[in-house]
């Protein structure tokens, strides 16, 4: 029971950056933008929280520091692939490179320092509950931010008029244009927002996950974050679902290696998370709903000019 | 009231080897940034200077770092070549990096373990690189079929695979391939001297490079002379057309991507071979990924693609002597490589498209009008 309690906890946790950026990227993919620098973009969110945090001592000004600088650095996935229209799926490779390097360069002498982390805040009453208290509610504050994120995005795609806006920009950008909505300031907006949250997902990582800076810490996963954004159908609620299930998937391992009692090679082990994501793509394949893509915006990597009808 | 505003239309006349200027542009303009940058980040004008004076030096000199800079070229080249055949019909394969070290892992089983007492030099090599083609063919395979039939995407499978390679490598050179005599590093044995790729000369310089030059050719009559290229670029062009006159984009997939696969086995097997002549931790500096960027920059052309990898194999060689010269990171050159690939996509719409700054009334009626420009 004890052990139960722990590693489901370990996998809202270890799912939580998970959960961060692919509610950005579902966010940015409703609007027609494919961000596939989502990698680079956790890495960006991971350095400069943390550097911000070594510097302020405060983790929750770093944590909006953070954010900010992955809006900054999806500013420019946004202006090559909305203002001057180039392919998007080369942006998005060419951001994750330029996050990794950037990253790296300016995380050299961070290496090896520790700065503050967020720490554990047990919400009164609820983590009292039995199991589900310690899963779920006996956590950082992040934790809790990302649960109410979940709700505050879908309540902002699906019922909000801005967010109808965005996904009918997504959709159908012509007649989202023809009906009186700004389809590059829309596609602006979501872009950075998801590079916001993405960032937050890398912050994450370095102010509560653990509270160092590691080269390359995200270690793919913006990736599968991206192969998450199409097993949720692009919808905010099913992404939580997703997430959680590979971040347990991540706990298990890191558990397994830990306690060293199953005779497998930690390199085996590692391979796990990947290997998952590969077979529930497969699986998942096989459901019509999933092969037809529902929910995926029509004109998803499609760049918009009004002059030209594509 | 006039307000300004910046509008972009197609250009419609073509300047001469455009392409040929649109590569040398965002190379500059990539370098600049990253002068900036370093100047930032060191606070000396004289670090950007010297910087780019040993990655233009260095690299390119007989007596420095030139033999280094060609044998990092093979690789580039050889798996660029493979890429843009499946770029040409506008499938991602993101997995050359994956490809290659199963290239360089079955290679690797062969040369130790399969034919490690085979007495023919020739046969034996022909026999590894085939092997090592194989397995970089079969591994680009698998989200082939899954992207033929299952309709999943290229660019999420085949960076899941990648890690995938990178854990099975470590897994085999930290375990059961690991040399018992090697201080508990993780590499493998010295590779029989049978199975070393000869040198041309005492140049330095192994015989992969002439593999490399045929394959140039061969990638070039496939693109451009047959008709398997034929319906490629068709399918890059319009794949609706393309399924509409009976092509089979299926098929094409599988074909392309089997072909860049193996290619980027071959990659592998070469670097092994060749260059260290055992499996080890690191053996590719991300070649796979390098090699996308050199074939963007290469606008898809095999020629380009050979010249822009030996640029490539340069900027590789001379972000290694920045390391030890001025003690820069080794992630520079990653990020110098997202630079140039961000630059290319800009000065490519600068090019295709001209921004023209119109001063426009506020108050529109009805749609686009520019009168008064």
């Amino acid at each position: 029971m004890e052990t139960l309690e722990n590693i489901l906890a370990a996998a809202i946790r270890s799912g939580t950056p998970l959960l961060f950026a692919t509610l950005g990227e579902i966010i940015t993919e409703r609007s027609g933008i494919l961000n596939l620098g989502l990698e680079g973009l956790m890495l960006i969110g991971a350095i400069f929280g943390f550097i911000a945090a070594y510097t302020l001592q405060n983790v929750y000004l770093a944590f909006i520091l953070a954010m900010v600088a992955g809006a900054l650095f999806s500013l420019i996935h946004a202006f090559v692939t909305i203002s001057l229209r180039a392919n998007q799926t080369v942006s998005g490779l060419a951001l994750t490179m330029l996050g990794t390097g950037v990253s790296g360069m300016i995380g050299r002498n961070y290496i090896g320092q520790v700065a503050p982390k967020f720490s554990k805040i047990d919400l009164p009453l609820l983590s009292k509950i039995p199991l589900i208290g310690k899963v779920f509610f006996s956590h950082d504050v992040l934790v809790y931010v990302s649960y109410i994120l979940v709700a505050v995005t879908s309540y902002f795609l699906f019922k909000t008029r801005l967010g109808m806006n965005l996904r009918a920009v997504g959709e159908e950008p012509a007649a989202a244009d023809s009906a009186g909505i700004n389809v590059f300031l829309t596609r602006y907006f979501a872009t950075i927002i998801g590079g916001a949250l993405t960032a937050a997902g890398g912050a994450y990582l370095s102010l509560a996950y653990t509270s160092m800076w590691i080269e390359n810490m995200s270690a793919g996963r913006g990736w599968i974050a991206i192969a998450l954004v199409i097993f949720s159908m692009w919808e905010p609620y099913k992404a939580m679902i997703g997430s959680y299930l590979f971040g347990g998937i991540m706990a298990l391992q890191l558990r397994l290696q830990a306690e060293g009692k199953i005779n497998i090679s930690s390199n085996l082990l590692m391979m796990l998370p990947y290997l998952t994501t590969l077979i529930v793509m497969i699986v998942f394949s096989f459901n019509e709903k999933f092969r037809k893509r529902v929910g995926a915006p029509s004109a998803l990597g499609i760049p918009y000019s009004r002059e030209e009808k594509t | 009231m006039l307000h300004l505003k910046l509008k972009i239309e197609k250009r419609l006349e073509r300047f001469k080897c455009e392409n040929f200027l649109i590569s040398v542009v965002s190379l500059i303009i990539s370098l600049v940034i990253m002068g900036i940058f370093i100047w930032i980040n060191t606070g000396n004008f004289a670090d950007v200077v010297e910087t780019y004076k040993e990655l233009f030096t260095w690299p390119f000199f007989p007596e420095l770092g030139l033999v280094d800079t060609i044998l990092k070229m093979i690789p580039l080249a050889l798996i660029a070549l493979g890429l843009l055949v499946v770029f040409k019909m506008k499938v991602w394969n993101i997995g050359a990096e994956g490809q290659l070290y199963l290239g360089a892992m079955a290679t690797t089983w062969g040369a130790l373990f399969l034919f490690k007492n085979m007495s023919n030099s020739i046969s034996m090599i022909t026999l590894l690189l085939i092997f090592g083609a194989i397995a970089g063919a079969l591994w680009a395979l698998i989200p082939a079929i899954l992207k033929a039939f299952l309709k999943l995407d290229e660019i999420v499978t085949t960076l899941m695979l990648n890690y995938i390679a990178v854990y099975w490598l470590n897994y085999l050179i930290y375990g059961p391939w690991k040399d018992p005599k090697g201080f508990n590093f993780p590499l493998t044995a010295v590779f029989p001297k049978n199975s070393w790729l000869p040198e041309l000369g005492d140049t330095g310089i192994h015989i992969g490079i002439i593999i490399t030059f045929i394959l140039v050719f061969v990638t070039y009559f496939i693109m451009y002379k047959t008709h398997l290229g034929f319906e490629l670029k068709i399918i890059g062009d319009n794949p609706k057309a393309a399924r509409y006159s009976g092509i089979s984009i299926e098929k094409n997939l599988i074909i392309a991507m089997i072909f860049s696969g193996a290619l980027a086995g071959l990659a592998g097997s070469i670097q092994v071979l060749g260059v260290q002549h055992r499996l080890q931790h690191g053996f590719s500096t991300g070649y796979g990924y390098t090699a996308i960027i050199v074939a963007w920059l290469a606008r898809l052309n095999p020629f380009s693609a050979v010249i822009v990898a030996f640029l490539f194999g340069g900027l590789l060689v001379g972000g290694e002597q920045l390391q030890i010269v001025m003690r820069f990171p080794i992630s520079m050159i990653s990020a110098l490589q997202g630079l140039i690939l961000f630059s290319l996509l800009a000065s490519e719409a600068i090019f295709k498209y001209r921004i023209k700054i119109t001063k426009n009334d506020p108050i529109k009626i009805g749609g686009e009008f520019n009168g008064n420009t």
